[in-house]
């Protein structure tokens, strides 16, 4: 098997293993990364939300937020895990596409 | 270390923005000039591995969370300016379709995961493997130097980043206007977690990984790049 097609069926078995990066850290009931909160979490931990972040936040409306399904919020780690896995596959693939454009439009200007 | 939109000032996001265009276009000038035609596929895997090794979160003591970045790995294998474009195309997307970073902060996010870490990494792994053998173990080492250490920069410039906001923007009466955290919490909160945790998962990642191509192709790691 070519070396990269070999590191593709890497990545794929990354893909399936992906859901683990939603499991683990609620095993641990470990909460969102340092600085990556929500409005509603900084709320809680300060009392009060500072004006720019109540502004900006929520200026742009992401597809698939947070790696999940719109609507899908409060699921079980199941759902989730299933939404996190789609959302692998579907990341994976855009930036495949985009990385490889990217590659073949610089090579192809100096050949 | 995906700053979200909010937790920057719009200037603050205007001056990484700046920052990166000239970045940008030096690593595609540099890209054009040495990828080959062979390494485009590479390229494509070097930014779609990265994207899902950070959708793997790990718990750091504490409460929080980190995943590690995969950049390193990447600059070792394709070189820092390939690494660079390489992982912008992963936070671009990741800001985009699933909100993962703010899109005012991309500039940010990208002169810190696409800039500082791979290239930092890069540097720390060249000075260690110097002219070492392509199969050797030392190789690895540098490998997992230069992982550790990218990594925890590019945690570091986040802090600062996030730490800078509450004094250099406050109402009159002093309420942080974006990220409400001074340097003395911001800088330790990034930094702490990747040199204890996320760092060695990046190590480990990327060890693990130069290891296996020095088996399947150490064309790999013959021959500086730069």
């Amino acid at each position: 098997m070519m070396l990269a097609k070999k590191l593709w069926a890497g990545i794929g078995a990354l893909i399936v293993l992906s859901p683990l990066g939603l499991i683990l850290p609620d095993r641990f009931k470990a909460g969102t990364a340092w600085g990556e909160w929500g409005v509603d979490e900084i709320q809680k931990m300060r009392g009060s939300v500072p004006q720019g972040i109540q502004k900006l936040s929520d200026l742009w409306k992401a597809p698939l937020p947070d790696y999940a399904f719109q609507g899908w919020e409060g699921k079980d780690l199941c759902h989730s895990s299933f939404a996190y896995f789609i959302s692998a596959v579907v990341g994976i693939a855009i930036i495949a596409v985009v990385a490889l454009f990217i590659g073949k439009v610089l090579v192809k200007e100096h050949e | 270390m995906h700053i979200p939109d909010g937790y920057l000032s719009p200037a603050t996001c205007g001056v990484f923005g700046a920052a990166m265009i000239p970045i940008w276009s030096a690593a595609s000038r540099k890209v054009k000039k040495t990828l080959s035609v062979r390494q485009v596929p590479y390229l494509a895997i070097g930014a779609a591995f990265s994207f899902v090794i950070m959708m793997f979160n790990v718990p750091i003591p504490g409460g929080s969370t980190g995943h590690a970045v995969g950049g390193v790995l990447v600059a070792i294998l394709l070189g820092p300016w390939a690494a660079c474009i390489a992982l912008t195309v992963a936070l671009v997307i990741q800001a985009l379709l699933f909100g993962d970073g703010g899109i005012t902060a991309i500039g940010a996010n990208c002169f810190n995961m696409a800039f500082v870490l791979p290239f930092t990494g890069y540097y720390v792994y060249r000075l260690i493997s110097s002219n070492s053998p392509a199969g050797s173990r030392r190789r690895v080492i540098a490998a997992g130097a230069g992982a550790y250490v990218g990594i925890c920069v590019a945690a570091l410039c986040a802090g600062i980043e996030f730490g800078l906001q509450p004094l250099l923007y406050h109402t009159a009466n002093g309420q942080a206007l974006y990220s409400p955290y001074g340097l003395n919490v911001a800088v330790p909160s990034m930094v702490l977690g990747h040199l204890v945790v996320i760092g060695w998962v990046e190590v480990l990642v990327t060890a693990l990984v130069v290891k296996y191509l020095q088996k399947q192709d150490a064309v790999f790691f013959e021959g500086g790049r730069s």
